[in-house]
């Protein structure tokens, strides 16, 4: 069967399959009418939903851009300091970050675009509502029972049918955004944990550390100096010399053992 | 006729413009149940955005359930073809 009567047909059945029908038609307009208004609250706090998302994406886009800002900052540092490798290192990384830029911005405007089609659905839903119940007054005032029976079918299938399609809409919605929040909340523990953070560029990153040492290098090249020379006579003077003179000298190879390693990281 | 297209609301359609709908619904039912994800949605686009073009929007205050219900112009194949079965409806 075709796409659209097939769509039809089921959709159909299920709206009015959701709809318990009253002894008393009257009954049946009362009952629907509050599941509309439990409905026009479910499709409000979906729009909030989906809105919460949005802007959860735009920060963690602008983090990521302050970070590209940043890596951009160091390349040309890098450059100016002649040392074109880190600079094409720091613009690799920033390349790195455009990709998931680029992703998280494509996710805000799927986002946006479900933002403003609820925010449509929940208005066309609200103005249904009031119709419906207008047309509820109307019907209880004037027919009897019996009478209101033919009276209330229509509106009560148009309504139902309003009413699966703002809920599926909101499904739909909160489907996408729960699936975007799963990325969004990998993003999150990544920066965390600091895996995106030491690519990218806080003060203790590998490109900023090769920056620094630039910058500090020849001091600790002297410094480093200074302690090979004190421990090439250190640790037979420590082994020869007693109490007296082992003090400075020990002092002397506690920090080149302390400074050693991080001299080692930075080159 | 009166029309939904599923998250866009109600529209109505001249009877006369079922033979053009058929037509296009036929290539998008052929793409559905062969799977064929290249040409489901080019066939799903040209459906709604003919029914567009055929259909004024009906009065928002009109409470009348539709004659035809079209899938959601983001859907993809798997959830129309979902949308034909039982399960893949979801009950407002």
């Amino acid at each position: 069967m075709s796409v659209m009567k097939r769509v039809s047909m089921i959709f159909k059945a299920k709206a009015n399959k959701a709809l318990d029908r009253m002894e008393d038609p009257r009954e049946t307009l009362d009952y629907s009418y509050q599941r509309q208004l439990e409905m026009l609250t479910q499709v409000r706090r979906g729009v909030a939903d989906v809105a919460t998302s949005r802007k959860r994406l735009e920060l963690q886009m602008n983090q990521l851009r302050q970070q590209q800002n940043k890596l951009d900052g160091q390349a040309r540092q890098a450059l100016g300091a002649g040392r074109e490798d880190l600079a094409r290192e720091a613009l690799g990384r920033k390349a790195t970050l455009q990709s998931q830029v680029s992703d998280l911005e494509n996710q805000y405007q799927s986002l946006q675009a479900d933002e403003e089609k609820l925010t449509v659905a929940s208005q066309r839903l609200q103005a249904k509502v009031e119709a419906f119940r207008m047309q509820k007054e109307t019907i209880k005032a004037t027919y009897t029972a019996a009478e209101a029976q033919s009276r209330i079918g229509e509106a009560v299938s148009g309504i139902s049918e309003e009413m699966g399609d703002v809920g599926m809409a909101v499904q739909r919605a909160q489907d996408k955004t729960a699936q975007m929040q799963a990325r969004a909340g990998a993003i999150d523990e990544l920066m965390a944990s600091g895996a995106l953070e030491d690519m990218t560029g806080t003060p203790r990153d590998d490109i900023q550390a090769e920056l620094d040492a630039m910058r500090t290098g020849p001091d600790i090249e002297l410094e480093l100096q200074r302690l090979k020379g004190e421990i090439s006579g250190g640790p037979a003077k420590q082994i020869e010399g007693g109490a007296g003179g082992g003090a400075a000298a020990s002092d002397g190879a506690g920090h080149a053992a302390a400074e050693q390693p991080q001299a080692g990281e930075g080159a | 006729m009166i029309v939904r297209i599923l998250g866009e609301g109600q529209l109505e359609v001249a009877e006369s413009a079922t033979g053009e709908l058929n037509v296009l619904d036929a290539a998008l039912e052929k793409a559905v149940n062969s799977g064929d994800e290249e040409a489901f949605r080019p066939a799903l686009t040209a459906l709604l955005d003919r029914v567009r073009a055929l259909g004024a929007p009906l009065a928002t205050d009109v409470l009348e359930p539709s004659d035809l219900i079209f899938p959601p112009a983001d859907a993809d194949l798997e959830e129309v073809r979902g949308m034909m079965t039982e399960e893949g409806i979801i009950p407002g």
